[in-house]
């Protein structure tokens, strides 16, 4: 194996953890804010119990720990990887997030919101064709 | 009103805590071990970097920023709308970290761009 298949092997690797859990902790996230309350009807005298549900919220925990997951990997592959790569190549845990949104949240996305999110992946695989590492090492 | 500011907070700290993030990782260097007592030592080594600790407070503020969204907006459409930091990253990779961002990858951000415009009007 050359040292650029290694490159690209640890590259796919750490993508792979990213995009697996980032979209998951969104949706996490997402489902334990919903149980939280809406934002536009907090007050700042409600802030401390607001604080306190969001803490207590198994679902935030949860969301907390898998993007905790998808940082390290993400703080790894920065460091030979570039942000402008990484950043983009990145961007197909949307289409997870929209597929979990739909199938375990139940939300409503209309045919053009689909069509954004495929769009966004398009994007993804031009940018995903790219080398990851366009600078010199230092 | 309130959920385009929390949306322009998500997206302008989280890609400003990025690049911080970045420039602390490559100061830090190629992580080539990675047995877990290594990556301990890589993540201290990086918490010793001042541009780690900006970039966190950061990402920190577009964190708590996600969430408040999230009390409102389905998260199908808030994370899609946040993609539009890929955008500012390819910028701040050109201007902030010296990144060359080629024309093919232009055209990929650019995509992600549409994109990104047609999930905000499907939402409406």
């Amino acid at each position: 194996m050359t040292s650029s298949d290694g490159l690209h092997l640890k590259t796919y690797c750490m993508l792979l953890i990213m995009v697996v859990f980032a979209p998951l902790g969104n949706v996490f996230l997402g489902k334990g804010m919903k149980g939280v309350g809406s934002v536009v009807s907090w007050s700042p005298s409600q802030l401390p119990h607001i604080v306190a549900l969001i803490f207590t919220s198994g679902y935030i925990w949860l969301g907390v720990a898998s993007l905790l997951t998808f940082f390290v990997a993400y703080m790894l592959i920065l460091s030979w990887a570039d942000f402008s790569y990484v950043q983009p190549a990145s961007s197909i845990t949307l289409l997870v997030v929209a597929l979990l949104g739909y199938f375990y949240l139940g939300e409503k996305i209309s045919p053009l919101h689909w069509t954004g999110i495929v769009v966004i992946c398009l994007g993804v695989f031009v940018v995903g064709n790219t080398p990851p590492r366009t600078t010199e090492v230092r | 009103m309130r959920e385009a500011v929390l949306l322009f907070l998500v997206v302008v700290s989280g890609t400003g805590g990025e690049i911080c993030v970045t420039r602390a990782m490559k100061h830090v260097g190629e992580v080539t071990d990675f047995r877990p007592m290594a990556l301990v030592r890589v993540i201290l080594q990086a918490m010793k970097v001042s541009w780690m600790w900006i970039g966190i407070s950061m990402m920190a503020l577009a964190f708590f920023s996600l969430l408040a969204v999230l009390s409102i907006e389905n998260v199908s459409f808030v994370v899609p709308v946040t993609a539009l930091n890929y955008a500012a990253g390819a910028l701040g990779g050109k201007f902030f970290l010296g990144e060359r961002v080629t024309p093919r990858r232009w055209a990929g951000v650019l995509l992600v761009c549409v994109g990104v415009t047609l999930v905000w009007i499907g939402k409406r």
